[in-house]
């Protein structure tokens, strides 16, 4: 799935005009060029969104994200990387589970973390 | 002028200095990559500005980075590193069969001959290739899959291939090196492979006299004039072929203790080599808290103590294998850096050293360029 992105500094709370919000690690805005949130703007509806379907259309739209976030061979969710929204811990859900509404609509972003390990 | 370029790779990031032939001053730039692992970088021979660099993480994973200028700017380029034939088991710790995972680069070899071509060794061991710059990258599976694979078992850093060697006489012969399955020989650009282990001994540990792998190599070098002659820092043992790894002798001597990781060859003498003894497989630091490079100038056996200009006193930093290299100016300069984070240079092939950069991250690798 590919679609439009953006990045901005988006305040905290604020919603994204549709778009889907995406927080990465600083390692990762650097590798991807951006500063603030990205922005998915994805064709169809986002209501059934999944989290592979988000991952697949970021690193469609940075394709240096590949490999970053799941693993290249086994497509898993590497091993120090989580995923949180809506104050949840979604790291664990199946990646076809449909991602929470106020992630798809824009309200809340999705966010990309390094977990806490090592030096 | 001539200039020389020498390329640092750190635990948290690259840095590139650079010197004019006197080598008395250097200009450092970096980090860049910062906070992220750079295993190994290396410049063409071909064309000098174009730099290969390997960026890894325990988050995010593995990225090759390339420059065209020299190290001045960085592309990220292909990081697919798949192996190409299903994936078969090699040999756990304890002994059980385990599959084969990618997990990082640990060093790259650009061509001789082609700034596109390059080589990636790969931890679990297998052997990479590029053909068009890194954007893609096609595994040369013989390596992997010779029928002694089941039986390698990693070092305790990982099964990692860190050694590869081009050879620039005998067009398509390559040798790897893997820790701890031992070196391994080419005659057709890669494609298929043999070990050439014979005279290593990895004393009450194996279980025959003369077996084919098991060896925990720690780094090989050739030097260019004299192809056939191979220098090898074992995990303990320093140890040379003059038939191109079909026989190995060692050539330890009088060193003080021969465990060490890297090991180097004189630009212009190729029975001139270089090893930095460290205490033991357990005491990953030099002896007495000495910093002491070893020369031989007769091809190993007898050795030297050069430390003038280096910490003869509390010091137990360690010098990782791929952190040794020479330059080929006249008056021919070697390089080491430490895990204190110091890179040392002499311009006097050993005799003198000083310090050209210190107080950065571990270092885990060091490369030179002799520039025009």
């Amino acid at each position: 799935m590919s679609g439009r992105h953006d990045e901005q500094d988006r305040p905290p709370g604020e919603a994204a005009n549709g778009g889907i919000r995406v927080v990465l690690p600083a390692h990762l805005k650097n590798l991807a060029r951006v500063r603030g949130e990205v922005t998915l703007r994805l064709g169809g509806g986002h209501d059934t969104m999944t989290r592979q379907a988000l991952l697949d259309a970021l690193e469609a739209a940075y394709p240096v994200l590949r490999g970053t976030i799941r693993d290249r061979a086994t497509g898993r969710r590497r091993a120090f990387i989580r995923f949180y929204a809506c104050q949840r811990d979604l790291s664990n859900e199946p990646p076809d589970v449909p991602l929470p509404a106020a992630v798809t609509s824009g309200a809340e972003p999705f966010l990309v973390v390094g977990a806490m390990a090592g030096g | 002028m001539t200039r020389v370029r020498v390329l640092a790779g750190t635990r948290k990031g690259a840095f590139v200095l650079t010197s004019d032939g006197s080598r008395a001053t250097w200009d450092v730039s970096g980090p860049h990559f910062g906070g992220w692992e750079v295993y190994h970088l290396k410049g063409s021979p071909a064309d000098p500005d174009r730099i290969y660099a390997s960026q890894s993480s325990g988050w995010f994973g593995q990225l090759i980075q390339r420059s065209d200028d020299g190290g001045a700017t960085w592309q990220p380029v292909g990081n697919d590193f798949s192996y190409a034939t299903e994936p078969g088991t090699h040999l756990w710790y304890d002994g059980t069969p385990r599959p084969w995972e990618f997990k990082r680069i640990w060093h790259l070899e650009p061509s001789p001959d082609d700034p596109d071509v390059a080589y990636a060794g790969a931890e679990d061991a297998a052997l990479f290739r590029t053909d068009d710059g890194g954007a893609a990258w096609t595994e040369l599976t013989g390596l992997r899959t010779h029928s002694s694979g089941p039986g390698w078992q990693p070092g305790a850093g990982g099964m990692c291939l860190h050694t590869i060697i081009i050879d620039p006489a005998h067009p398509g012969r390559m040798f790897t090196a893997i820790s701890a399955a031992g070196t391994f020989h080419s005659d057709d650009a890669g494609q298929t492979w043999r070990p050439v282990n014979r005279g290593l001994r990895s004393q009450g540990t194996l279980p025959e006299d003369e077996p084919e792998v098991g060896f925990c190599v720690h780094h090989v070098e050739m030097h260019p004039s004299r192809p056939d002659t191979l220098f090898m820092q074992k995990h303990w043992d320093v140890m040379r072929s003059d038939d191109a790894g079909q026989t190995w002798r060692e050539i330890s001597g009088d060193l003080p203790t021969d465990f060490g990781f890297p090991i180097a060859v004189h630009a212009h003498e190729p029975d001139t080599i270089y090893v930095v003894p460290i205490t033991s497989d357990s005491l990953h630091f030099p002896p007495d808290g000495r910093l002491r490079v070893y020369r031989s100038r007769s091809g190993g056996g007898e050795w030297e103590p050069l430390t003038r200009g280096l910490p003869q006193e509390n010091c137990y930093v360690n010098v990782l294998r791929d952190a040794m290299a020479v330059d080929s100016l006249q008056d021919c300069g070697i390089y080491f850096g430490t895990t204190g984070g110091q890179v040392y240079a002499s311009a006097d092939a050993g005799d003198n050293w000083e310090p050209i950069v210190r107080d950065l991250p571990a270092v885990l690798s060091v490369e030179v360029q002799t520039l025009p």
